[in-house]
């Protein structure tokens, strides 16, 4: 049912008795058509252009948990395109555009809230380093601008001008970014791709690609085999452990990053802003939390949970830039697992095996690529080209030297 | 009317210590020893906050940490405290509380509206709406939904308080010393082991504060002091009060927060406010005792609602009876137990309303007693005034009373066991959850286990704080159980009244109600997880403590699945939230990081020079002769005495390795581009380092001091990098090299002495016996000499400015002296110093790659030092810099920028258009890395990667920087833009 | 997390950096598909859900590279040596 101000006035009404389910409980079927293994954001999404774009109807969509268990539920919410390499540009801000237009497209309010991200700068030649970008996305028609460091005052006054160890020089904003809820979006691709038809199913988990003479003919599940011409895999963090099933080795590594939030005060901080002389990343939620990361806990895991040192590093990051919220506490972090690729750029690509696809790679910035990525994998699987904005996202960069390593730190994961 | 609830006698406050404090302006009197709670209901005060979504009137819930609705803004001015539980605030004299989340005030605020409005509000109702138009969501609704949310208010200016870190070790960790755990902690303490035991509060005793039990022979209070008297006699333990233990990591460390002076109106001077921990413990008990449940019924959230074992903890622990007219709501053999507490002291027991049809306990004196009933409803305003009750046979009827005690079971203090990953097991005996997979090297004791007793309790601490230790090799004698006075915790959950009037509340804090459940389900949210989330459940900042399990009972019951098939939620770090200020300790201000100072910098700023910060260091950026020269004279000036007379510039901040044994030129062959076996002795070459994906990761000089010791210098930013490399190249890639290396860049103090006087300062310094003529010391010769009567030193002849220049190395403690004497002889040559400014102009003009071109984005071909490279042998990177991407002729290569327009200020970062070219990704041809004023050219000048840049030199394009708004027109030229032909470094 | 240095004993991992995969052997150049080699060599990772071998330095401590055996699932450290064989066969 579609969502609107008269159909919340009637329910309100009617004591909220007629909302239907938001998505089925469906059995899978034998075969599919599509099938994509991994019901996040980036599956989710794939599903649903795949079906809105495409025209596909007998697509399924599995997960070993329930839809958004993984990292979009998990992040910390940010939605961004200013990058600096060409290779990402165009794609970012593909999937920033879509953003703009997401919650009329899916009927849902996933509270993209276009607050505006601001990178902190701290010495000359990081502002020169943020020009360069804020340059870069300008030949890409997408508008950076650079502050100093009186505008950035005004933005945000109660950081700390005055005794920083790094002392704030001025910022980098894209006042497009911003920040959207986590959950909804999820919520929100699913319920647009299960209303299209596509069978999304739960607690069913990939144990095995089935290739037969290079091609691929389906999935067994923790449900049954399940038939499929088509299969995307969009696992994030457990990607090379499904790859691994249909023999394939990836140029990733799954390492533990933690997210934080703290407890709820009135608004304080206007927009999202990073820390320049660390890599720290904050923002406020319509609730009231500060929600908060920082690095990598810097050693590969599959346990989605971190550790200390992580925890307090990223305090003190958080207490470098604003130490005025030292008596506000901290409520709950956790850990998500990344799929953290040797260039720190994703991968959306073919396989090498007929039908198999992979969308992976996404390292801290999968958020914010949610909608692009399955609008360009959903294009990929359709047609068997890339989308034009994800042609440099290709699986042998790594062999053909086009790597996109927006940080320079070069194959080495969790420098990224 | 002063303190009209407190009781004559009893209670562990000190009446001899009378506390004055204001809540919401209004001065009140309590004890030392109460809580702010406590010392709050002594006054009758009941309404002490609103909700988060509603604005309902809130009142105190709970007497310990797991409270959802008590919470209050502590302390004024930059002391303010947010959402702190006036439950565990300790009440000090001159305490200042203020109520939240309310406008223009607690009694009446406006706020209340939304509880109106409520049918509109029903859970997830936002993401169905506020999506038209587009852009009204940031412009109107997201602002009045912030507003409108968000509890406390967020404290202003700098915190006065300091925080600490600290760690501690030991061989068994208690937490939790209530009766299971001091029994742990007796156990194992016995034994000689090391123990630590921790509480939040700021008392030993747990439940045996509140209750009034029998531990052998003795008062539940008296074992409990006995037992801590034994602990602190021992020198083996350690007794943490006020310690949360907040989150347990991986390999038996514990996160703990010590509030130290929280409970004072300001820390003692030089003391710390609170003190962050991990504790590193070989084993761990878990005793964290239990939180008992609400009932979920109409209007249950009014104030004057309570939990029993709360109304106990008031009336035993604080002398206090919070309210005097109680109706008892229980689904347990405790309900009684509150009953009989509340009557000890005075209060009337209207009922006692027993959700069990068969509960076989019968209610003592002549209180009215009914089975099978439940309370449809609280009826009142901002206290309770009457619940309707609903009788076994379905009848209704009005019981006048101003306060609800609710007994509905205990659920187990399992959070710390879900922290790493352990899932909660559902157990249809207790009707709770109890501690799924632990964490390694914990158990659980207690009624955290599910332990209830006080007999179990104790039997488990024994046991467990024996066993923990004797696994570690201790011997634990034994101890014999004591006897316990009999109880009864016979129980029957209720998880909500069905037939309830009015909202239901399940989440307090975040007003989620038994109906948003519900709704969840009916819109498929079936997952716990997606009831979770869109409901907000146990989201707040309690974590549901009360309110997880009635949910998920609610969920249950709705979907049709049992609580074991419904599953749980697994609790995060911390147990309870902690001050971001602990966890950052003294790394705050200043102090986030350490400052690396070099060695002349004291006398640097005897001189006023200009600081800035590059990575860790404080480097000189220039040196003003006046107040009010700017930067760029100060540069224009620098440069020009150096490149005219002599300069000296502080580079000890350059990365210092030294290297010896018989294969360090093989290993150098390999590390660098270049060949370094072939260096001959007291000679230096330059080096250019890959990482193995083919991109530069640093550059340098290395020095051959004897035929088994070099010195190599990397960059400022690259030295750690390079040493943690060279450390991989040797111990796992190569180690049957025979070499040994470490860093030295702190024992030597290093500066450039550049310029055509250069020799002349030299000379003064250098012992006569050394000739650093150019003939015996020529360009690139490098040697160990003494100066200044003996001193050893290390001379190279090495130029970054493109001056005949010589660095010379002092072992760290000279660097002062030198840099004095350095001036002193210089003088009558008109020596200056030069900042990063002018040493960066310097490079610039000769073209030298520094920080903006080993970005790690360019191949030594990109640099145009491809000629640096060997092609006689193999280095790390090698192969992987043949890649077709890095041979591809499109590629941004180095090149120097010179503006048509002199005067045109060039600007790093600007990215360049050929003549014409629209903006767009494919006419990009490169940007700006570097740029300086060049005093010798006087003109603005870069450095850049240009697409096919070697080509085009003569081509003129333009430099657009957008985000300064600038473009000015560029030749493309050499980069070497003074001395191209290095005349001068040879003079 | 704790980190089994063998030289210097239990340390906090903070005292450590993580490299990753460990056992991986650098390339013959010279070798025919010494192109698959090096970007194998570089890029490609087992990534291992469960036991794995992975190089650590003690930054903060005796910079030693060593070898830890540690399970990704659990973060469960069942080992530690000295990567250098040397120096592990100098520390027997």
């Amino acid at each position: 049912m579609r969502y609107s101000v008269f159909s919340i006035v009637e329910q309100a009404f009617k004591g909220q008795k007629d909302w239907k389910p938001v998505w089925r409980y469906p059995e899978p079927k034998a075969e599919y058509d599509m099938l994509i293994i991994g019901g996040g954001g980036h599956g989710l999404a794939t599903a649903y252009y795949l079906a809105k774009n495409h025209g596909y109807t007998n697509i399924a969509v599995i997960d070993k948990n329930y839809l958004g268990s993984g990292s979009v539920g998990r992040n910390t919410t940010i939605v961004r395109s200013n990058y600096q390499e060409p290779g990402n540009i165009p794609f970012y801000e593909h999937s920033l555009k879509l953003w703009e237009g997401l919650e009329q497209d899916f009927n849902y309010n996933a509270m993209m809230s276009q607050r505006g991200v601001l990178n902190l700068y701290h010495s000359d030649s990081q502002r020169d380093d943020y020009a360069r970008r804020g340059n870069a996305m300008m030949m890409h028609g997408v508008r950076a601008d650079l502050l100093n460091r009186e505008q950035v005052h005004e933005i945000v006054p109660f950081m700390d001008f005055d005794n920083a160890r790094f002392p704030i020089h001025g910022g980098l904003m894209q006042w497009r970014g911003g920040t959207a809820r986590h959950d909804a979006v999820a919520w929100g691709f699913a319920r647009g791709a299960d209303s299209r038809g596509v069978d999304i199913l739960q607690n069913t988990e990939a144990k095995q690609i089935r290739v037969e003479n290079g091609k691929v003919t389906g999935v067994e599940t923790s449900r049954g085999f399940i038939k499929a011409k088509k299969v995307g895999i969009v696992a994030a963090g457990n990607t090379t452990r499904i790859a691994e099933t249909a023999g394939l080795r990836l140029p990733i590594e799954s390492y533990v990053l933690q997210a934080f939030v703290s407890e709820a005060i009135k608004p304080l901080i206007p927009c999202v802003v990073t820390f320049g002389a660390g890599h720290f990343y904050i923002s406020q939620s319509d609730k009231g939390g500060l929600v908060f990361g920082a690095s990598l806990d810097y050693y590969t895991s599959y346990a989605a949970r971190g550790n200390l040192p992580g925890v307090e590093d990223t305090i003190e990051e958080a207490m470098a830039i604003m130490p005025s919220i030292s008596r506000v506490k901290l409520l709950r972090h956790w850990g998500g697992i990344m799929d953290m690729s040797m260039d720190g750029s994703p991968i959306i690509d073919k396989t090498g095996i007929d039908g198999l696809y992979i969308n992976c790679g996404w390292c801290y910035g999968g958020f914010k690529a949610t909608p692009a990525s399955g609008y360009c994998l959903a294009h990929l699987m359709a047609t068997d080209e890339s989308h034009p904005v994800a042609t440099a996202l290709k699986l042998n960069r790594f062999e053909t030297g086009y790597v996109i390593d927006e940080a320079g730190t070069g194959a080495q994961p969790n420098l990224h | 009317m002063s303190q009209s609830h407190r009781l004559a006698k009893g209670g562990l406050i000190d009446r001899s210590k009378p506390l004055s404090f204001t809540f919401d302006g209004k001065t009140y009197k309590g004890y030392a020893g109460d809580t702010l709670a406590s010392a709050l209901l002594a006054n009758d005060v009941q309404l002490v906050a609103r909700s988060f979504k509603y604005h309902r009137p809130r009142g105190i819930l709970t007497a310990g940490s797991e409270e959802p609705n008590a919470l209050v803004g502590l302390r004024a001015g930059a002391r303010h405290e947010p959402n702190v539980r006036a439950t565990v605030a300790e009440l000090y004299d001159g305490l200042i509380a203020q109520s939240q989340n309310r406008w223009p005030s607690l009694a009446f605020d406006l706020g209340a509206v939304n509880s109106l409005l409520s049918p509109f509000f029903a859970a997830g109702f936002y993401y169905k709406t506020f999506m038209w138009p587009a852009s009204f969501w940031e412009k109107v609704y997201e602002p009045l939904i912030r507003r409108a949310a968000g509890l406390g208010k967020p404290p202003v200016g700098d915190d006065p308080d300091i925080y600490e870190k600290a760690f501690a070790h030991c061989d068994l960790l208690v937490i939790g010393a209530g009766s299971a755990g001091l029994a742990a902690a007796l156990a194992a303490a016995r034994s000689g082991a090391r123990v630590i035991l921790a509480d939040e509060g700021p008392m030993l005793g747990g439940r045996l504060l509140s209750d009034k039990r029998i531990i052998g022979n003795q008062s539940g209070l008296d074992w409990v002091k006995a037992t801590e008297a034994e602990l602190v006699s021992l020198p083996n333990v350690r007794i943490m009060p006020r310690t949360t233990i907040f989150g347990v990591y991986d390999h038996g460390v514990y996160g703990a927060l010590e509030r130290v002076n929280d409970h004072v109106a300001t820390p003692p001077a030089h003391e710390p406010r609170q003190r962050a921990y991990r504790i590193y413990a070989k084993r761990a008990v878990l005793a964290a005792g239990a939180i008992e449940r609400p009932h979920v019924f109409g209007n249950n959230d009014r104030p004057g609602v309570m939990l029993g074992s709360a109304m106990r903890t008031y009336i035993n622990r604080y002398a206090v009876v919070p309210t005097k007219r109680v109706a008892i709501f229980t689904s347990s053999d405790e309900g009684y137990a509150t009953a009989h507490d509340l009557i000890a002291a005075g209060a009337s027991v209207q009922a006692i309303i027993d959700t069990r049809a068969d509960a076989t306990i019968s209610a003592a004196h002549d209180i009215p007693h009914f089975k099978g009933a439940k309370i449809l409803r609280t009826l009142g305003n901002k206290q309770v005034q009457s619940v309707e009750i609903e009788l076994a046979d379905g009848s209704t009827r009005i019981l006048d009373c101003d306060g609800v005690a609710m007994s509905n079971g205990w659920n187990p203090a399992v959070h710390l066991t879900c922290h790493q990953g352990g899932r909660p097991v559902w157990d249809d005996k207790i009707n709770a959850f109890l501690p799924g997979n632990l964490p390694a090297g914990l158990s659980v004791a207690g009624a955290a286990q599910g332990h209830f007793g006080l007999k179990d309790t104790l039997a488990d601490g024994f046991r467990l704080g024996a066993s923990a230790v004797d696994d570690l090799g201790f011997k634990a004698p034994a101890i014999a159980m004591p006897d316990t006075d009999p109880e009864s915790l016979a129980h029957t959950p209720l998880w909500r009244v069905k037939t309830s009037k009015g909202k239901c509340f399940v989440d307090f804090q975040h007003d989620v109600t038994d109906t948003d459940i519900e709704l969840a389900n009916r819109e498929g949210f079936r997952s716990v997880e997606h009831m979770k989330r869109y409901t907000t459940l146990g989201m707040a900042t309690d974590q549901g403590k009360t309110s997880n399990i009635s949910g998920l009972a609610i969920l249950g019951e709705a979907s049709g699945r049992s609580m074991a098939e419904v599953g749980t939620t697994i609790f995060r770090p911390p147990y309870t939230p902690v001050a971001l200020g602990a966890l950052a300790g003294h790394h705050v201000h200043k102090g986030f990081r350490p400052t690396r100072l070099t060695p002349s910098h004291q006398w640097a700023e005897e001189q006023g020079a200009v600081f800035m910060e590059t990575g860790l260091w404080l480097r000189a950026q220039y040196f003003p002769k006046t107040k009010n020269e700017s930067w760029l004279d100060a540069m224009i000036r620098e440069v020009e005495i150096t490149r005219s007379k002599v300069g000296v510039c502080d580079v000890s901040t350059l990365g210092k390795i030294d290297l010896q044994g018989k294969d360090v030129g093989t290993f150098l062959d390999r590390v660098y581009t270049g060949t370094f076996s072939t260096l001959p002795v007291g000679k230096v070459r330059y080096g250019l380092m890959m990482r193995e994906d083919g991109f530069v990761q640093d550059d340098g000089t290395t020095a051959r001091l004897s035929e088994n010791r070099w010195l190599m210098t990397t960059t400022t930013a690259g030295a750690g990098k390079v040493m943690a490399h060279l450390e991989f190249c040797h111990q796992v890639l190569w180690p049957e090299l025979d070499i040994a290396f470490t860093s030295v860049t702190e024992q030597w103090a290093q500066y450039s002495i550049a310029g055509p006087h250069a020799r002349d300062v030299l000379k003064k310094l250098v012992d006569a016996r050394h000739d650093i003529s150019n003939e015996a010391f020529p360009y690139m010769a490098c040697g160990a000499i003494t100066i200044c009567n003996g001193i050893p030193a290390r001379l190279f002849r090495i130029s970054f400015s493109g001056e005949l220049a010589y660095e010379i190395g002092v072992p760290n403690r000279y660097g002062d002296a030198l840099i004095r004497a350095i001036m002193k002889a210089g003088e009558e040559f008109g020596i200056t110093p030069y900042g990063l400014e002018a040493l960066s102009t310097m490079r610039i003009e000769k073209g030298h790659v520094a920080g903006g071109e080993l970005n790690g984005q360019t191949t030594p071909r990109d640099l145009g030092l491809i000629k640096m490279v060997s092609q006689k042998k193999d280095c790390i990177g090698k192969h992987m810099s043949e890649r077709p991407a890095m041979l591809y002729p499109d590629r941004p290569i180095f090149v120097g920028l010179k503006p048509k327009n002199p005067k045109s200020k060039l600007t790093g970062g600007a990215h360049f258009l050929d003549k014409g070219a629209k903006p767009s990704l494919e006419n990009d041809l490169g940007h700006m890395m570097s740029v300086a004023y060049s005093p010798m050219l006087k003109s603005w000048i870069g450095l850049g990667i240009v697409k096919r840049g070697r080509e085009r030199i003569g081509d003129t394009i333009r430099a657009v920087d957008f985000v300064r708004g600038t473009e000015f027109e560029v030749e493309i030229c050499d980069p070497v833009f003074f001395d191209p032909q290095g005349e001068r470094l040879r003079g | 997390m704790r980190i089994p240095c063998p030289f210097c004993g239990s340390r906090d991992s903070q005292e450590f950096s993580f490299l990753g995969q460990a056992g991986l052997k650098r390339p013959d150049p010279n070798a025919p598909d010494a192109q698959k080699q090096f970007h194998d060599y570089v890029h490609i990772r087992d990534n291992k859900a469960g036991v794995t071998k992975e190089l650590w330095l003690h930054a903060n401590g005796c910079r030693s590279w060593i070898t830890v055996t540690r399970n990704t699932l659990t973060h469960e450290i069942t080992g530690s040596e000295f990567a250098s064989p040397l120096t592990k066969e100098a520390a027997q």
